[in-house]
């Protein structure tokens, strides 16, 4: 058992050692015929890379405006046009939010600020919201910080701005507490600018985020113009559920209204994935570029195997079994195309994280970017590995096929 | 004791738009540890298809090959591999060494097919027969920066390093001048001799047949031996197809050169 053990084991590693030899032996002609397939593969996971990172792009974009998955968006109205009872409603929510024990929750109302800027006064589109609305929202800030609990009770009220806002103060430094002056209902309001949010170059507008509670007590936006809709962030499973009992509620809690809560986050508009279109288009050019790769390298290996027939013949004679030539052939592609493949994933996560490809998918919008996926690196080697088999699987056949008394005299 | 016996081995091979050809027919011949044995014939006599099927890498259509008492018929390839490098060794008359690999890594190929100890001691072994052959200094070197001369003995390195039973030596010297040709003769012969192999050596040089004990003669697919008076130890023209064992080599003398230079004219 022991002896049968050892010549097994002198078998394995004699076989990996010959076939290592073979590679160390043909390395120049192997890494020549490889520069193909690395080609094709770097191309094939960077696009999977890259298409990664588009999602994410695509996901966060997504998430800044109609909020994380899964959002509740409830909205009251009543069926006379009769503006719903702010307070009321305010309750209402509240309550069932804290029944439902929601993380996260916020008013969200849309009105018009008018900021005092060195041009002249000028009517600016802002977003009223609660401190939860920034995590909900996921927004990404490029300079200060979103709203803290607390700064609703400023006396002077906090604002978070886009960059044209921003820059329409002259890119002040947070740290120096830069004021802006509002209109409100009393007179001219001083607000202070807390943060800047990170804003796509293709925002030239002017906004705001302020809190509903400093908007309603200073009343910087008309509140006729003011109809608080609701948020909430919830879990994907239960969101449904949550949907059809605020609803209910809601419209038992508030006689005369209606209410209707909705999911509002891309994932439950439907639809499917609108890169997915993209991604198989590129994913097709990157297999086609893969099999053109193992293309050249079966012919290069058959064209090689001709030319080393008379070596095969040679360590037949020798004692190498037909197996072990198989082996070897097969190893020497596989192993081949294998670093080929690791090569060409290292510079696919090279160029995906660099940063300027970050920069050119992103278009700077992008807070999380995500790792280099691991399952792109997996279909890349996969890929050069099977690539790589299937390309020394017919010189490996052709090998074994060689007559040794043929093979010698060739 | 024999090592590979052929009883009425013949060989032929179809083709396309003729009738077979018959390459080797009705052989009988037995090679013992030990002999010496030299085939001299025409081109086209059969004299490789006789050592193709002695070094077990090619099969019979007719007659019986044993090795070691066993029929070759009934082995698989696999098995027939692992026999002929465990037990055979093969110098080629171009040397057929490996190219790109040093002397060494040339020496140590056959090594890569030993499922035993050898494998792992491979690079000492192959050092000690490149000393051997007297290329210790050598071992580096790669054959292309080798003369004529040297590779021989790197592949007369590689065929003995696995100590083989039976040396098959297809035209050693044909690539070699007749100085050097003789040294490498006396190179294969002397190792041969020091592990008990039996050397069967296929030549044209009617002064390299006449090195062996027992001298055959290939005539369009027929064996038959080439002495007419008795060989040394007493072997007469009617048994040199016998095994002599490892008999004391015949002086030159011996041996009908006429008779040789009348083959191979």
């Amino acid at each position: 058992m022991i002896a049968w053990l050892g010549r097994t084991l002198t078998g394995v590693v004699s076989t990996f050692v010959e076939s290592a030899e073979e590679l160390r032996i043909h390395r120049t002609r192997v890494l020549l015929s490889l520069i193909g397939v690395a080609v094709a593969v770097f191309a094939l996971t960077t696009v999977l890379g890259a298409a990664a990172v588009a999602q994410q792009a695509l996901d966060e974009s997504n998430e800044r405006g109609s909020g994380r998955p899964a959002m509740l968006s409830a909205s009251l109205f009543t069926p006379s046009g009769e503006p719903v009872d702010a307070d009321a409603a305010n309750a209402a929510w509240r309550s069932a939010a804290e029944r439902h024990e929601i993380g996260y929750e916020s008013r969200v109302a849309y009105g018009t600020l008018s900021a005092q800027f060195v041009d002249g006064l000028s009517n600016v589109d802002s977003t009223v919201v609660d401190v939860d609305y920034g995590v909900m929202h996921r927004t990404a800030m490029q300079e200060g910080q979103w709203f803290v609990d607390g700064d609703e009770q400023r006396f002077a009220p906090a604002l978070v701005v886009n960059r044209p806002f921003w820059e329409k103060l002259g890119s002040p430094p947070l740290a120096t507490h830069p004021t802006v002056e509002l209109r409100g209902a009393d007179g001219p309001v001083t607000a202070v600018v807390v943060g800047v949010v990170r804003t796509s170059d293709y925002e030239t507008y002017p906004r705001s985020f302020a809190l509903a509670d400093s908007v309603d007590r200073f009343g910087l936006v008309p509140e006729a113009y003011l109809a608080f809709g609701y948020e909430a962030w919830v879990p994907i499973d239960a969101a449904e559920e949550l949907a059809i009992r605020l609803t209910a509620e809601l419209t038992a809690a508030l006689p005369g209204t209606e209410a209707s809560v909705n999911r509002q986050d891309y994932l439950s508009w439907g639809g499917g994935d609108p890169l997915l279109v993209l991604k198989l288009v590129v994913a097709g050019v990157a297999v086609v570029i893969l099999l053109l790769g193992a293309l050249g390298l079966v012919t290069i290996s058959l064209v090689t195997v001709k030319y080393r027939i008379r070596e095969i013949g040679i360590r037949r004679s020798f004692g190498a079994t037909s197996g072990r030539v198989f082996f070897s052939v097969l190893m020497e592609s596989v192993v081949g195309t294998a670093v080929a493949g690791g090569i060409g994933v290292a510079l696919a996560i090279v160029a995906v994280k660099s940063p300027l490809f970050e920069q050119l998918v992103g278009q700077g919008m992008v807070e999380d970017f995500p790792p280099f996926p691991l399952d792109a690196a997996l279909i890349g080697i996969a890929s050069s590995v099977l690539v790589g088999a299937l390309a020394g699987l017919l010189p490996a056949v052709t090998a074994v096929r060689v007559r040794v008394i043929d093979a010698i005299r060739f | 004791m024999s090592i590979i016996s052929l009883e009425g081995v013949g060989r032929t091979v179809e083709r396309p738009d003729a009738p077979p050809l018959t390459i080797l027919s009705s052989v009988d011949l037995e090679i013992a540890d030990g002999d010496r044995v030299s085939v001299v014939g025409r081109s086209g006599s059969g004299k490789s298809t006789l050592l193709n099927l002695l070094g077990l890498l090619d099969r019979p259509t007719q007659g019986t090959i044993r090795f070691d008492g066993a029929e070759v018929r009934r082995l698989s390839d696999a098995r027939l591999a692992r026999l002929r490098g465990a037990s055979i060794g093969f110098v080629f008359q171009q040397f057929n060494l490996l190219p790109g690999r040093t002397a060494i890594e040339n020496v140590m190929t056959p090594l890569l097919y030993d499922r035993g100890t050898a494998f792992w001691r491979r690079e000492r072994l192959a050092t000690e027969m490149l000393g051997r052959v007297g290329l210790g200094e050598r071992i580096t070197s790669m054959p292309d920066r080798m003369s004529g001369g040297e590779q021989q003995r790197v592949a007369i390195a590689r065929a003995l390093v696995r100590r083989p039973r039976l040396i098959l030596a297809d035209e050693p010297t044909g690539a070699l001048d007749l100085e050097t040709g003789g040294t490498v003769m006396a190179l294969m012969e002397e190792v041969a001799r020091e592990t008990g192999a039996a050397l069967v050596t296929i030549t044209h040089d009617p002064a390299i047949a006449r090195r062996a004990v027992r001298h055959l003669r290939l005539d369009a697919g027929v064996i038959s031996p080439l002495d007419d008076e008795p060989g040394p130890g007493g072997t007469s023209p009617a048994d040199a197809t016998a095994p002599i064992g490892a008999v004391e080599r015949a002086p030159l003398a011996r041996v009908a050169a006429t008779e040789t230079d009348e083959v191979l004219a």
